[in-house]
């Protein structure tokens, strides 16, 4: 039991940040705008989040300054893609390259330094009790907030006016604008929402993962979450199964480096990219027709 | 006041061309005030940056050495942009040209020199690019995968790939443990004496004049831009666009491999772990500051290699970040997607209140 159960804590924690990136991404997607600056907005959010949680020493607001950097990022983005038109794709490649160099510039000073707070554990109470009580209730609280945000995504996607609004504007922006829905009011708000899950999830990766900042330290993962929406059929459930497959998979190449078989480690660590490729053919050819929101990356200025 | 965006009734000629001298001299502002931000004297730093590198010869040389790999990888993005495939995985390409080159090079080692090695070289690191850009490609041809998604994985692959080769079967074994390999016999030669500026800039420039040719004199040019523009068309006129994704993506992989082995065995003289400062990502901002032109690709090249030297400079006389070039960088690339949308819209400045149709949803 020791061993299994530490392995899934790892596991826990390695897919939380894949998990809270996703299903941001996962909303900006329903939505008909495809972000791929995730990378970026998550490198913004990793970097803010530490920069504050080492000044406050609080673990709490190095995450909500994570959420606001993310926010900040989309933001930008959002003035691109909806205020003026730009290539969604062309417009996120260029999020990921800033985010990437701004992340760089602000944290310089902070490369190498560790934060000594832990982020609390807010079930922490109820970690001793038998069995599962460590596995379930002794995770900080960004695990539960993934699994909170999951939960309410799939409620508000499938069980709510505003839900079913935003999935109407993904099909037919057309449609949706001749009704009179306020088509890029919603996609700010899917987009800035997209963002501040982004930041979470970077702020999950400098305050509670490692803990301490390194430029670059996403190492693909915004990519990776946004190969587990496609994963996902943009369904919140399926992203969930997505990230921890992920999460995973980056587990099981560590623990196999540990014991130390002889395999090169640089085959190991690539394991996780190649499998996004390989989870992304097997799913792009077993679907049978597309799942993807009808007017996913197209661009939008209502003429009339 | 609010501004409004009205579509153009066709694409402004003017724009097309303004629009890139616009984004650049909105990011030369934009520098002045990070400068400013920075506590650094703002004139003293643009100069440092911008002009100190068009100075002195040497330097010039060194525009041009930095210059040679974003142009070549460029050019080939350039295509695939056109064409409507998001090949992204650049750095990847690059990164396999430059193995798949090494491995002739240290091959022949003590053995062969000479023109002929030089050769099998450039070719193999072509054919190590065309293969790494071929897998997205292929991927997205045969099983609807995203090529946006599997070229970039792939970047982290093959830098793994470069890592075991330098640390394990590839190290030098006289190099006191560094993880490189040993210095090549057969190198890119240099043009002049003094400075670095090689036969890889050469190169280059006959890539960009038949890139030129391809897609302005060429059917070939013509189905890749009916491919991206306007897909059914193509369809119709039996364009296929399978085709054109395979064609672009080998091409410009072939053509960062080519940048990656022409690096290597160049500037600098081994595989190591890290040889490039980011080319692969550098490339896309290129290509779309050239407008997806392979000349335009030859001019942003340039310049952007004049953001590598000059935050080189800075960072030694200003003590500025050298993460500053990639936020220049990144900026650039932002006021260029930007003032890249005068071209099919005319901006108007609205005064308060609504204003009839176009009122809805603009705020």
């Amino acid at each position: 039991m020791g061993l299994i159960e530490a392995i899934l804590i790892t596991v826990i924690t390695a897919s939380t940040p894949l998990l809270i990136a996703a299903i941001g991404e996962l909303v900006t997607e329903r939505s008909g705008v495809l972000n791929l600056g995730v990378e970026g907005m998550m490198l913004m959010g990793a970097v803010t989040g530490f920069v504050t949680g080492y000044s406050t020493g609080s673990v709490v607001l190095g995450a909500i300054a994570g959420i606001v950097a993310g926010m900040a990022m989309a933001a930008l983005f959002a003035f691109l893609v909806l205020g003026i038109v730009v290539n969604q794709v062309a417009s996120g490649l260029a999020l990921t390259i800033l985010g990437i160099g701004l992340s760089g510039l602000i944290g310089a000073n902070y490369t190498g330094l560790r934060l000594e707070q832990k982020p609390p554990a807010i079930f922490g109470a109820l970690a001793d009790l038998p069995y599962a009580g460590k596995l379930l209730f002794s995770h900080d609280f960004f695990v539960y907030a993934a699994f909170a945000l999951v939960i309410l995504v799939a409620w508000f996607l499938t069980r709510t006016r505003a839900g079913l609004t935003l999935r109407a504007v993904g099909e037919s922006h057309t449609s949706a604008h001749a009704l009179g829905v306020p088509v890029r009011r919603l996609r700010l708000y899917a987009i800035l929402f997209g963002g501040a899950c982004a930041g979470l999830a970077g702020a999950h990766l400098s305050l509670a993962y490692t803990p301490f900042w390194v430029t670059g330290m996403t190492a693909g993962r915004g990519w990776i979450a946004l190969a587990i929406v496609v994963f996902a059929s943009w369904l919140p459930w399926r992203a969930m199964a997505g990230a921890y497959l992920f999460g995973g998979v980056t587990i099981a190449q560590l623990q196999v480096q540990g014991f130390g078989l002889g395999i090169p480690s640089q085959l190991m660590s690539s394991l996780p990219y190649l499998a996004t490729i390989v989870v992304l053919v097997i799913i792009s050819r077993t679907r049978t027709g597309s799942s993807a929101p009808a007017h996913l990356g197209v661009p939008f200025w209502p003429d009339r | 006041m609010r501004l409004v965006l009205e579509k153009r009734q066709e694409a402004s000629d003017l724009m097309a061309y303004a629009s890139p001298l616009i984004a650049v001299a909105i990011t030369f502002a934009f520098s002045a005030i990070v400068f400013a931000a920075m506590g650094k004297p703002v004139g003293a730093s643009l100069f440092t940056y911008f002009i100190e590198p068009l100075t002195d010869l040497n330097s010039l040389q060194e525009l041009a050495v930095k210059a040679t790999p974003l142009v070549l990888i460029a050019v080939g993005l350039s295509l695939c942009y056109i064409s409507n495939n998001w090949n992204i995985g650049a750095e990847g390409q690059y990164v396999m040209g430059a193995v798949f080159g090494s491995g002739v090079a240290l091959a022949a080692q003590g053995t062969m020199s000479g023109p002929h090695v030089l050769a099998a070289m450039l070719a193999a690191g072509i054919l190590g690019g065309m293969l790494w850009g071929a897998l997205p490609a292929l991927l997205k041809v045969r099983f609807g995968a995203s090529e946006i998604l599997t070229s970039l994985m792939l970047v982290y692959v093959a830098e793994k790939v470069l890592d075991y080769l330098v640390r394990g079967p590839w190290r030098d074994p006289k190099g006191y443990n560094f993880p490189q390999s040993v210095a090549f016999d057969t190198t890119v030669p240099v043009l002049f004496e003094s400075g670095r500026l090689h036969l890889g800039s050469v190169i280059a420039l006959g890539v960009v004049i038949a890139a030129f040719v391809l897609v302005g004199r060429t059917l070939k040019g013509f189905e890749l831009q009916v491919v991206g523009q306007a897909p059914r068309a193509a369809r119709f006129a039996g364009f296929s666009p399978a085709r054109a994704t395979l064609f672009v993506f080998a091409v410009s992989g072939g053509l960062a491999g080519l940048a990656g082995i022409i690096e290597v065995a160049g500037p600098i003289g081994q595989l190591q772990p890290s040889i490039s400062p980011g080319y692969g990502f550098t490339a896309i901002i290129v290509a779309f500051l050239g407008r997806l032109n392979p000349i335009g690709c030859l001019i942003a090249g340039l310049l952007l290699a004049l953001t590598y030297i000059g935050g080189e400079n800075a960072q030694i006389v200003l003590k500025l970040p050298l993460d500053l070039t990639k936020v220049i960088q990144g900026f650039l690339l932002f006021a260029v997607l930007a003032c890249d949308s005068l071209i099919l819209y005319r901006p108007r400045l609205i005064a308060g209140g609504s204003h009839g149709g176009t009122a809805h949803g603009a705020h």
